[in-house]
């Protein structure tokens, strides 16, 4: 009898690409629930472009580097990349701009480098970055939350906002968008106002902005989701979130009428989005246990510093890709000891 | 020193799945018949390859050694049955790559007739264990586990590296395999007798004997075994059921927290490890004076036809053996030897039964499916949380494939156990073990080759000098005789020791002229 030949293991494997993708993706959807909830329409209408240009883009790269196209596909990293893409802007940004940042992240950031697990930089965050620095004024177009908003779009008119169709009748940009609350505590602060002063307006929740708030704990149910079902590992979102809270609270220790509450910075912005989901992307980010209790620790640094004094009011999408780049030194110099190390040996 | 509390530390990483042994566990099919043909490979263990004391033609009784060790690290080969040599030749052994290698070849006449056997050695802590020793190298033994490691090397540890702890190991971490689990439950006394051979002869202080709790008649057996032995020094530890719990460097850990350290073995930290079946040959050899002739095998899967172990033969075909074990069900697809995560397949079953081989798999495509595309690594990190030897699987799999070696030696390649851990939770479904082989294989190719460069290095240097060295001689000569002729030329002697070394050098060319002259006369004679 003949029998075919190949190496073990045998068995069927528990893992799967398309299976860790795809619960990341389901690990999005509260968060994604809660977007939509507090600013529309307008974030379904983002993502889906995004994921029909992550696809075809996709599609199109690895038909011109003569891969196979499905296979790939299926990994669902492509989508992956376009969701994230797709939170992280404003619900009203024009299409196009959405498809640029799309096209930047899946052929320049991903395949010019050599595809899934060879792009050294996390290509949602490029993009992010990209488009961030091209259009400031589209990219800071942020609705207010939903008890906020005194105007709030229907589908039709967000479609139409999108596709570039203009604003409906009697509204203005000013009348319907705001600016994130980081964007505003820091206009504040730049004011000379001191927190207490700040605080006064109707904007703010109990831990950050209202609205805003609560969604970072939506995001944190899905990072929880992933924890457990062990697709990230913790030292990242626990360290980059106490890089943030500690580094803040020695400067709010100091100084608490300039420098907001800890708190607030974990519940602004995409701070738990970015520690779940982002900077756990495991292409670009570091891989040793130990080195992703530093790499975690130092994004969250960096995101403080650069929120405090940097240029920008956001700072997740700079964090991590400053860090990226670190990610290779910090693995090398972070190798754990081996089974049965000797004393004399490096580790 | 007595381990408190055996059995309390743990290892890093390492797997869960199912263990799949309910098919086979706890049954006997009895033994298998003898061929007519047995065909013994004389390499069935780590080390040199046997050398065969019979030839074509000779008759041989069972037990007699055929095939002898040549090397400190080796094993003799004994005739299963009484019966004739037919052929010394290459034929398949169970190889990866489906290799030939020499083997013996042995006809059977079927009256499994007995040679001549040492004296049983009942009495053996009246002896020395050197002796002891001895008899354990003679008798073949090599572990049982699947790695066939010669005992007698095992066991011959030396005087400056003191035994403390005797490991036992009946993990049988393996999913799929129950022949130990066999073993334990029916031949219990058997174990525990070769654990008293074995404390005497590495004078250890104590024994730890491990068993992963998905054993629980195993357990039971061997602690009833122990206690009716009344040896005090001897504990049976449940472990928890955790791939690869009965790798060597594990069990010790596990069961002593000693780290046998990288690049080394347990003696350096005062244990020694076998396999139960290993200690069940040794009182074989010791108490009955018989060497390893045979040994439990499990035959399992989906696609045998009655799953359960047998007492095989070495030589006997595999086909023979599942032929015991019900045949082929309808759903055989693949045939593996060893269990699902260190095991190889195999191409046929026309391969026969070796000393290391514990478990025949017959999967089915469900159990077995063929592996998909690889994908690339996406550096998720699943193969460093599974590495029991601590490594950066991701990196190493990096350096294999861009073929730097020098750097697969700096992550540690060498402390690689080949578990397949990280292959199994990869979800880009990369072989990672194979690339972790490839590597070393290439490393030591690599090394084979520097040491002969080097010696071509040497013999070049050598040669260079020598021409050199005849070359300076030579153009000595020349100018010596240059010399000569431009003092002959120089004509007359201003210099009065000029010419007393001309008139001396005259006379000596004088008395070598006539010696010359007179050479010649006597040559010419007739």
């Amino acid at each position: 009898m003949k029998f075919p030949v190949h190496t073990s293991p045998y068995g069927n494997l528990p893992n799967e690409v398309t299976r860790l993708m795809g619960q990341v993706l389901l690990a999005l959807v509260p968060g994604i629930v809660a977007l939509v909830y507090y600013f529309g329409w307008g974030v379904i209408i983002n993502i889906c472009i995004a994921t029909v240009t992550a696809l075809a883009a996709e599609a199109g790269v690895l038909h011109l580097r003569k891969r196979p196209v499905l296979p790939t596909l299926m990994d669902l990293s492509a989508v992956v990349t376009a969701v994230l893409l797709a939170i992280a802007l404003p619900p009203l940004i024009p299409w196009w701009m959405t498809i640029l940042g799309v096209l930047f992240a899946i052929v320049m950031v991903k395949h010019l480098y050599g595809g899934l697990g060879y792009n050294p930089f996390n290509p949602a965050m490029a993009a992010y970055v990209l488009l961030l620095v091209s259009f400031p004024l589209s990219m800071t177009r942020w609705l207010p939350p939903e008890m906020l908003n005194q105007h709030p779009l229907d589908f039709l008119q967000t479609l139409t906002v999108i596709f570039g169709g203009g604003l409906p009748d009697s509204l203005t940009w000013d009348a319907i968008t705001s600016a994130t609350p980081l964007d505003e505590m820091r206009t504040q602060l730049e004011m000379n106002k001191t927190i207490t002063e700040i605080s006064q307006s109707p904007i703010w929740g109990d831990f950050g902005a209202r609205g805003w708030e609560w969604i970072g704990n939506w995001f944190l149910i899905g990072g929880l989701f992933l924890l457990w079902r062990k697709v990230i590992t913790w030292q990242i979102p626990v360290s980059m979130i106490l890089g943030l809270l500690l580094t803040a609270g020695v400067f709010w220790l100091f100084d608490p009428e300039s420098m907001p509450f800890p708190a607030f910075h974990l519940f602004s912005g995409g701070m738990i989005l970015g520690a779940f989901f982002i900077a756990t992307d495991p292409v670009t980010a570091s891989t040793t246990p130990k080195g992703r209790l530093i790499y975690g620790f130092l994004i969250g640094m960096t995101v403080f510093i650069i929120r405090a004094w940097g240029g920008y009011p956001d700072a997740v999408a700079f964090a991590v890709l400053l860090m990226n780049m670190a990610a290779p030194t910090i693995d090398y110099y972070t190798q754990p000891k081996v089974f049965g190390a000797r004393e004399d040996e490096h580790g | 020193m007595i381990t408190t509390n055996p059995g309390r530390w743990d290892f890093h990483g390492g797997i869960h799945r199912p263990d799949m042994k309910t098919m086979s566990a706890g049954k006997f099919l009895g033994k298998v018949p003898l061929p007519d043909i047995l065909t013994l490979p004389l390499q069935q263990h780590i080390g040199a390859m046997a050398e065969p004391t019979v030839s074509v033609g000779d008759q041989v009784y069972k037990g007699q050694t055929i095939a002898r060790v040549t090397e400190y690290i080796g094993a003799p080969i004994h005739a299963p049955t009484s019966g004739t040599i037919i052929a010394i030749e290459e034929k398949p052994v169970p190889h990866p790559s489906g290799l030939s290698a020499p083997c013996i070849l042995l006809q059977a006449d079927g009256n499994d007739e007995w040679g001549e056997l040492p004296e049983p050695l009942p009495y053996f802590d009246d002896l020395d264990p050197s002796l002891l020793r001895e008899r354990i190298r003679w008798a073949g033994i090599v572990g049982l586990g699947g790695a066939a490691f010669p005992t007698s090397v095992k066991v011959n540890h030396g005087p400056d590296r003191p035994i403390q702890t005797l490991v036992v190991n009946g993990a049988e971490c393996e999913p799929y395999i129950t022949c130990d689990d066999l073993l334990m439950r029916n031949q219990a006394d058997r174990i525990v007798e070769g654990i008293k051979i074995l404390l005497y002869v590495v004078d250890a202080e104590e024994c730890l004997i491990g068993i992963e709790d998905n054993k629980p008649e195993a357990i039971t057996a061997m602690r009833q075994a122990v206690a009716e032995s009344g040896l005090e020094n001897v504990q049976v530890v449940q472990v928890p059921t955790r791939y690869p719990m009965g790798g060597e460097k594990q069990l010790i850990r596990v069961l002593t927290g000693k780290e046998v350290p990288s690049h080394g073995i347990p003696s350096e930290v005062g244990v020694i490890c076998v396999n139960v079946a290993t200690t069940a040959a040794v009182t074989d050899a010791i108490m009955a004076a018989r060497p390893l002739l045979s040994r439990l095998v499990t035959v399992t899967g989906a696609g045998a036809g009655e799953p359960g172990n047998l007492e095989v033969a070495f030589g006997t075909p595999m086909s023979r053996v599942i032929e015991h074990a019900g045949g082929y069900s309808d759903k055989a697809y693949k045939l593996i030897l060893g269990g699902p995560m260190m095991g190889f397949t195999l191409g046929n079953d026309d391969l026969p039964i070796t000393k290391g081989t514990n478990c025949l798999l017959i999967a089915s495509r469900e159990e077995a499916p063929d592996p998909d595309k690889a994908l690339p690594c996406i550096r998720c990190g699943k193969c460093v949380d599974a590495c029991p030897a601590q490594l950066l699987p991701q990196q190493l799999y990096w350096y294999a494939r861009s073929k730097d070696f020098d750097k697969t030696q700096e992550y540690n390649l060498f402390d690689c156990i080949e578990c397949g851990c990280c292959s199994w939770v990869c979800p880009s479904h990369i072989p990672l073990v194979q690339y972790y082989r490839f590597a070393k294989t290439e490393t030591w190719a690599m090394e084979k080759e520097k040491q002969q460069a080097e010696e071509a290095r040497r013999r070049h240097e050598a040669k260079v000098e020598r021409l050199e060295r005849l070359d300076r001689e030579r153009k000595a000569r020349l100018r010596q005789k240059k010399d000569a002729l431009e003092k002959k030329t120089a004509a007359g002697g201003a210099d009065p020791k000029k010419a007393a070394v001309d008139a001396a050098m005259k006379r000596v060319a004088a008395k070598k002229a006539r010696q010359a002259q007179e050479k010649n006369n006597t040559e010419e004679r007739p």
